[in-house]
């Protein structure tokens, strides 16, 4: 099991090879569908994300009378809908990591590799086991796009993901991919 | 108290006969909403034993400190805390679909109503994701309801109680649901079981890990293309331990389990034993010049539950 504590660089990730087992501490944005689009149209992101670690998340969230804000539900959302965006928020933005499930394509695998950037996979569905290691919400932006749409500020602690796209060109998901083809072929 | 007070006092006086009605109507109300909250909370939180019993023993098969053994391991805590602290299992808490079946002379209009109702607070509850979205403005009311959805189905039944069964269906495993029109050439798949058998393993490949394996299919062979998704969907109400009454069906389903398990696609995708939980196939009709083959991928947060009511409307029986 490796770690990787904020503040994060493109120095760290490119250290990471696909299958690493890795517990990311420190900050995390979430970002999906409507954050995507939103910043390939061209506009600007309301944080900086360079560093960063953006997470294809839309959360279960809940708001208590004083007004705070908590995570009750929080796993990753199918990548490869943002395949047509990441590696220009990757590029525009310097994001270091990218966390969410299913694994991304062809142009997110090249950008990783050209600016120094990391696809992490988290246990789809497993909701509960990732949100009980956000330790705080510090933000909320875009709320406009709707909950699970906007961009939520975390703070994690031994978040657990596992490396499937690294910044050498290696995709743990293009060798599955691959290799059940092969037994595929033998059984149809 | 004005006279004019006192006559508009006594002429709106309900007889004790007609206020226990009314009372009874109420309860039956709240009853109904307390009963289908507490559903949409168990369903959102809770998977059923069989899914338990067949996760477990599938964690088992995977070798140790592989990936795929950790992913599994994840699985099952989440499993363990989600029961624990009642919070949903996936923060995808997908389409809310609900089938109802129902007595004769039942009123569906008002329980739909109640079912409406009661989605909207377990979405205030945070049982259930603001989750509905208005497919073309893009607008989320926040209250899960809107055009089609929640998406509820009545049955008329021989039984004299009302049982509701629901299913919350993620996205990630939607998407990765197909459809097939048979004869398919490049898969080489003919209008028989074995062409079925086919396209089955092509789109359990296809998936890969994108919906959120170790999935479950739910499969029609035939149906209108409309019908036959449908159908496929409605299998997975059956218990991933059940039989098919269907000999030819049977077999097919511990085939394609089997097969599955060999292409190595593994949890999560990322390599392993366990591919595929289960698969439930059922049929029906076609027209001649159709066949029409519908999986419907369910992922391993497989939420499934019923309830039975008794005449007041509160849980008699968990149905899973």
């Amino acid at each position: 099991m490796k770690k990787l504590d904020y503040p994060f660089s493109a120095q760290a990730v490119r250290e990471l090879k696909v299958g690493d087992m890795v517990l990311i501490s420190g900050k995390l944005f979430t970002g999906r569908d409507a954050v995507h689009k939103y910043l390939h149209d061209g506009n600007k992101p309301p944080v900086n994300l360079k560093n960063q670690i953006i997470y294809h998340c839309g959360p279960v969230t809940l708001k208590d009378k004083k007004g705070k804000w908590t995570v009750t539900a929080a796993g990753p959302t199918t990548s490869i809908r943002e395949e047509p965006y990441q590696w220009e928020v990757i590029r525009d933005y310097g994001i270091v990591g990218v966390i969410g499930k299913g694994g991304m394509g062809q142009k997110t695998l090249d950008a990783c590799k050209e600016y120094g950037c990391v696809y992490f996979h988290a246990v789809g569905g497993a909701a509960q086991v990732l949100a009980e290691r956000i330790k705080s919400v510090d933000g909320l932006y875009l709320e406009e796009f709707g909950l699970p749409e906007a961009i939520w500020e975390l703070s994690v602690e031994d978040f657990p993901v596992v490396v499937t796209m690294d910044a050498h060109g290696n995709s743990l998901h293009k060798e599955v991919e691959a290799s059940s083809k092969e037994i595929l072929k033998a059984v149809l | 108290m004005t006279k004019k007070a006192v006559k508009k006092k006594a002429s709106t006086k309900v007889s004790p006969k007609k206020m226990v009605k009314i009372v009874k109507k109420l309860d039956g109300k709240q009853q109904t909403m307390e009963s289908l909250i507490e559903l949409i909370r168990i369903t959102s939180t809770v998977v059923p034993d069989d899914v338990f019993r067949t996760i477990s023993a599938a964690a088992k098969n995977e070798e140790k400190n592989s990936i795929a053994d950790y992913a599994m391991g994840i699985i099952k805590t989440n499993i363990d805390l989600a029961k624990f602290k009642s919070q949903p299992l996936c923060q995808d808490t997908g389409t809310v679909i609900f089938y109802v079946y129902h007595p004769a002379g039942f009123h569906q209009t008002p329980f739909k109503e109640l079912i409406k109702k009661s989605v909207t607070l377990a979405t205030k509850k945070g049982y259930l994701r603001q989750n509905s979205v208005n497919s073309l403005t893009g607008e989320n009311a926040g209250t899960n309801l809107g055009e089609g959805h929640p998406s509820i189905h009545f049955y008329e039944h021989k039984g004299s109680e009302v049982e509701v069964k629901l299913v919350l269906k993620g996205g990630g495993c939607e998407n990765v649901s197909a459809q097939y029109s048979l004869p398919d050439t490049t898969l080489g798949a003919g209008r028989d079981l074995e062409g079925v058998r086919k396209v089955i393993l092509d789109a359990v490949h296809k998936a890969q890990g994108k919906g959120c394996g170790p999935g479950a299919l739910g499969v029609c062979v035939g149906g209108d293309r409309a019908d036959s998704a449908y159908y496929a969907k409605k299998q997975l109400l059956r218990k991933l331990d059940d039989k098919n009454s269907h000999k030819d069906l049977d077999k097919l389903e511990k085939e394609i389990v089997e097969t599955c398990n060999k292409l190595g696609i593994g949890p999560m995708g990322f390599g392993g034993k366990t591919t595929l939980l289960s698969c439930k196939i059922t049929h029906a009709n076609r027209v001649p010049a159709s066949f029409f083959v519908s999986i419907s991928y369910m992922c391993w947060a497989f939420r499934r539950q019923g309830i039975v009511m008794n005449k007041n409307f509160a849980i008699k029986k968990w149905l899973y």
